[in-house]
């Protein structure tokens, strides 16, 4: 009996190490120009995936010597904690508006020394001096892009125009919505005429109502299993990020788009080099890297976002470069808010709200 | 003395992978965000938003657990008629699902039961269609067959172990096969069903990942919940897990004092 249990035990365990161990292991080249940790987000650079896709940061360690450890999150949240609650030390991050705001109200980011970065001048005007980097010394924009609607043109009848279609009684069962707290409250409090990108408590309550509405219509809330409910038309509309919408299009098309009329969440993730970085220059080298016009044009093919990089558009393809689901128009933007970092505790209730809509 | 010696790495692994960790969740439960002493995460918890899904996790774990023993039950006493070598092959079979990790086997069972799933399309050819998947029944079939090899194998070991002599003794002192089976084999296997309900009872109650892929918008799991919650607020998540811990703890009692009045009848 004894003997079965710890049987079963060790297959459990040892089912867990293998999922955690295929996580790394890496690039291995040798080298001996030092190394660079990068701690990004998960499938978030062109890293040879599929065929047609290049390989950014072999290329990296090939021209520079400079060994890439690469490791990565999956929300800003872990991110933060990962770098102020332990001891690893990260050269290069990259958050998104809110967080980047938070970390260097903080101190937690080094200045980048710009001259190192020759390249960062085919960087767009309008993502230098970020909203949350208002002097641009921290940040060099990666990516940016807003948020959507997806929906299947057999499913919905009428062509949704804005939001209020995620609340279409119509097609109750058949909608999906962010399975994320910030994102699901921002449509919420869009609809209830709030601005989302600095809200209260009570703000936080008036869209709590707007999403209480909504859930006996929803099939679920979700983030990642958008792609396969989408794909395999198992559901008719969601809200998503758009450059994640070009590549449901691309594996079916039945589906199409929609940028809400009234402006949606404008969002950017920015390569900065925290405090605790040991090997900074590296760290400039690579951002310098990341914005070579056909390097970032690679990883604009991969992820479908936005890429701040003007020159980069040189070496896209027309379907992408004129898609307006990875560069969204400028007179859309305009209509866009973007998140300004909450405090702890106006967060924590947030997170708590939504938590228990979904628990009800 | 010689044992008491062996036993000391366990008992260190114990005290700083289990003990530690235990009062480390129950004193964040009892803090607030300052580090103060503070009844509120635990008041927070107990709120009423919670108390559905506690219960809805319970029921779900509950009727898995009963669908398990159930299965299990008349397969494991079928395993012990075997000659041994069919016996360590259908035991290589149960086996086998859990070599492949867990998180693979749900996303296999979206795909059957799924629209146009494989299931879908096998009952369309008698012209029934439907969705089978966002429901509870389609998180509690995947709960059993994920749990199932826990309910199976710890019955077989303890009915295998069972000693062929009282068997005998019950039939030549006229019992029929019902009445041995009644008299002897089951009150003996009570142990192994025992065993085999806290091992499916205890990871599906406290279980994420299944529900949000398989359930529908009403089957959040507190396992879930715990997991969002966490993100932002580590005070009230230790107290959510104190009180499934707790759940939990009271059920097994439940259960072993049932159990033992059972193997005395």
């Amino acid at each position: 009996m004894k003997k079965i249990i710890s049987l079963l035990l060790t297959a459990a365990l040892a089912g867990t190490a293998a999922v955690s161990l295929s996580g790394c292991g890496a690039s291995e080249s040798k080298a001996d120009a030092g190394e660079v940790n990068v701690y990004t987000w998960g499938e978030y650079m062109a890293l040879g995936q599929d065929e047609g896709i290049a390989n950014v940061v072999e290329q990296f360690e090939k021209e520079t010597n400079i060994k890439v450890n690469l490791t990565t999150y999956d929300t800003n949240e872990e991110l933060y904690s990962k770098l102020t609650q332990s001891n690893d030390s990260y050269d290069i991050v990259v958050p998104s508006d809110y967080m980047i705001g938070k970390m260097i109200k903080e101190g937690q980011l080094k200045e980048i020394n710009y001259k190192n970065i020759p390249n960062y001048q085919y960087i767009d005007e309008r993502f230098k001096k970020l909203p949350c980097d208002p002097e641009g010394k921290y940040t060099v924009c990666y990516t940016w892009g807003v948020t959507a609607i997806v929906y299947d043109k057999n499913k919905v009848k009428n062509k949704p125009t804005d939001w209020d279609a995620l609340w279409d009684k119509n097609l109750k069962g058949q909608i999906l919505m962010f399975n994320n707290s910030r994102d699901a409250m921002g449509i919420a409090m869009q609809q209830c005429g709030i601005d989302p990108s600095n809200c209260n408590k009570a703000d936080i309550d008036k869209a709590v109502v707007k999403l209480r509405e909504q859930k006996p219509l929803l099939k679920k809330y979700v983030m990642d299993q958008v792609f396969n409910e989408m794909e395999g038309g198992q559901a008719a509309i969601a809200s998503y990020y758009a450059g994640d919408i070009a590549m449901m299009m691309e594996e079916n098309e039945d589906l199409d788009y929609c940028l809400p009329v009234n402006g949606s969440n404008l969002f950017y993730d920015a390569m900065c080099i925290p405090k605790s970085s040991q090997n900074t220059e590296n760290a400039e080298k690579f951002i310098n890297f990341m914005q070579k016009p056909e390097i970032a044009a690679e990883n604009c093919k991969y992820l479908r976002y936005g890429t701040p990089n003007t020159k980069a558009t040189d070496y896209l393809d027309d379907d992408i470069k004129n898609s307006e689901l990875t560069f969204p128009p400028k007179e859309y933007v305009d209509k866009c808010y973007v998140f300004k970092n909450l405090s702890d505790d106006v967060y924590a209730y947030m997170q708590e709200q939504f938590v228990k809509v979904q628990a009800e | 003395m010689k044992s008491k010696k062996l036993s000391i790495p366990y008992i260190l692994w114990m005290l700083v992978f289990t003990m530690i960790p235990i009062v480390m969740i129950g004193l964040t439960a009892f803090r607030d965000k300052s580090g103060a002493f503070s009844p509120e995460p635990m008041m927070k918890a107990f709120g009423t938003e919670y108390r559905g899904v506690l219960l809805h996790s319970l029921w779900i774990a509950l009727l898995s657990t009963a669908i398990c023993l159930l299965l299990a039950y008349p397969v494991a006493y079928l395993l012990t008629r075997m000659k041994p070598s069919t016996q360590n092959t259908v035991q290589l079979i149960i086996m086998i699902p859990m070599w492949m990790n867990f998180l693979l086997r749900i996303y296999a069972w979206k795909i059957l039961l799924q629209k146009d799933g494989a299931l879908d399309m096998a009952l369309s050819l008698l012209g029934i269609h439907g969705t089978y998947i966002g429901n509870t029944a389609a998180v509690v079939v995947g709960m059993v067959y994920e749990y199932l090899p826990f309910m199976v194998l710890p019955i077989f070991t303890v009915m295998s172990k069972i000693d062929g002599n009282l068997i005998e003794a019950a039939q030549d002192l006229g019992s029929n096969d019902f009445a041995v089976f009644r008299k002897v084999i089951f009150p003996l296997s009570i142990p192994g069903v025992i065993s085999g309900i806290t091992m499916v009872f205890v990871p599906s109650a406290s279980t994420f990942l299944v529900a949000e892929h398989l359930g529908g918008i009403d089957d959040k799991m507190i396992g879930d919940v715990i997991d969002q919650i966490f993100l932002t607020d580590q005070n009230v998540g230790s107290a959510l897990s104190m009180i499934l811990m707790i759940l939990i703890l009271v059920f097994l009692i439940i259960m072993n004092l049932f159990g033992d009045e059972e193997a005395i009848a």
